[in-house]
């Protein structure tokens, strides 16, 4: 208790206060919240220089879309990306982190991160949670060693393969590449190949849709192309505005004037330290 | 029935041109009792950041009490108002900690940041950000209320446009929820000035 009164910033790490009012609430009857879901279709495949990664940028949460255009390859490191699949605080949460873990490493050894430190980092905080932190992933990048691809299960467990899907979506995105991958693709050609397999993640999967998000990762460069087609644009916009003839009815008003910014420039001695 | 429609919530925040609105419904209920009908939902964080928050009222209220506290603390060490995208990710942090045992909220942030841009986002009760370039929507009347801002949503509305579009996709999706509803509380924010209004609705 005298904790919680001076209750200062954590240093971090999960909080499980809430956990026995919320379980208590849950023996009464009251079913637990449901989170917002990438219920998704990721995709990697590696090409003769390097590794192609693609997304759909549909959220849901149940049955609603709650984002339409959300970004799912997440930043790991300059040479590195992650795509993620499962609840959305999690992918988040699990690519951030370790994505500042990784360029603490690079202050600290001045290299070009690696993809297994990536993958490993990763892979043992999902272990450590042991499936509840609910993230499933899609690793790539370029690093000293050539091209890398990976699949993360939220459980912990790895796969490195030339081709991998992850995902609601990953059965239909996994047909897609079963029947046309091949060894030594180019890069319009792999291009072509991951935005194929993601449209028939969104049109055959209910949990992906809208725009096809690439990343293309080569020795030394990246290029991420956010929204690479737009296969499903907004139908029916209506060309006249819509007009309210009757005004709202205020009940009251309070008009606060906002300070004007003051821009000091120059003048005065500039504070030391 | 889900803790999230306990005491019922409808909360909105639209973007126009060079200024944003966040508007709430004011009813404060205890399934389908009412308790109060003049329940702020709506937080002022600084003059050009507001929160919204929706869900389990007794969370709301600590989360609130949370960030505040954070916030004044941001102030004082580094003497200057929060960025809008920076609260965002302090809310963020704040839910996701709980990922295990969530506070039942979820928080709508609105907000001017550099060069009078306006910022709007959203989140579930643990913190997965949706940052939006439109509207963002949440509570009990969320689905209505995506209908009808998609319609009644247009790009770069003037001020006064903007309150009249927000308030009308609000009064019309509370009346299509039982658990919101008792008029609205609507602040239109430019570079200049906060304009609050409080909305009649229907009392039913």
């Amino acid at each position: 208790m005298s904790q919680v009164a001076v209750e200062a910033p954590p240093k971090g790490g999960f909080s499980f206060d809430l956990c026995r009012r919320n379980g208590m609430l849950s023996k009464k009857g009251v079913p637990p919240p449901s989170y917002r879901k990438t219920g998704t279709t990721i995709v990697g495949l590696i090409f003769q220089d390097g590794v192609i990664l693609g997304a759909d940028t549909r959220a849901t949460e149940g049955p609603i879309v709650c984002d339409k255009n959300c970004e799912k390859i997440h930043y790991m490191a300059p040479n590195i990306y992650c795509c993620g699949a499962g609840t959305a605080a999690d992918t988040e949460a699990v690519t951030d982190m370790v994505s500042s873990q990784l360029q603490l490493h690079r202050y600290h050894t001045g290299r070009e991160s690696r993809v297994v430190t990536a993958l490993t980092l990763l892979k043992s905080h999902l272990f450590k949670y042991q499936g509840h932190v609910q993230a499933a992933l899609v690793l790539g990048g370029v690093d000293a060693n050539g091209p890398h691809l990976h699949t993360i299960y939220p459980h912990g467990s790895t796969d490195t393969l030339p081709f991998a899907t992850m995902g609601s979506g990953s059965l239909a995105a996994m047909s897609v590449f079963e029947s046309k991958y091949r060894e030594g693709l180019t890069k319009e050609e792999g291009i072509k190949l991951v935005c194929e397999a993601i449209c028939s993640g969104i049109f055959n999967d209910l949990g992906s849709g809208s725009n096809v998000d690439v990343c293309v990762i080569t020795k030394g460069q990246k290029e991420y192309l956010r929204n690479h087609q737009l296969p499903n644009p907004r139908t029916y916009v209506s060309s006249k505005r819509f007009s309210f003839p009757k005004k709202t009815e205020v009940l009251l008003t309070r008009i606060t004037p906002l300070k004007e910014m003051v821009e000091v420039i120059g003048g005065g001695d500039i504070m030391e330290e | 029935m889900s803790i999230f429609e306990y005491n019922g919530s409808a909360l909105i925040a639209m973007v126009g041109k060079n200024c944003f609105a966040i508007a709430s419904d004011r009813r404060l209920g205890v399934q389908l009792q009412t308790i109060a009908t003049d329940f702020q939902r709506i937080y002022k964080v600084h003059d050009r950041l507001f929160l919204g928050l929706s869900g389990l009222a007794t969370d709301a209220q600590t989360l609130y009490q949370r960030l505040v506290f954070r916030h004044k603390l941001y102030q004082l060490r580094e003497e200057r108002d929060m960025k809008p995208e920076t609260f965002a990710s302090l809310v963020s942090a704040i839910l996701y900690e709980k990922r295990f045992g969530p506070y039942f909220c979820q928080p709508v942030i609105a907000g001017l940041g550099d060069e009078d841009k306006p910022f709007i986002c959203t989140m579930d009760s643990i913190g997965a950000k949706e940052l939006a370039k439109d509207f963002v929507v949440a509570g009990t009347a969320s689905e209505s209320l995506y209908g009808a801002c998609e319609s009644m949503f247009r790009p770069d509305m003037e001020p006064e446009d903007l309150f009249e579009t927000i308030s009308q996709a609000l009064l019309s999706s509370v009346d299509r929820d039982c658990l919101s509803g008792w008029g609205g509380h609507v602040y239109v924010v430019t570079p200049t000035e906060v304009k609050e209004r409080i909305l009649k609705g229907r009392m039913d």
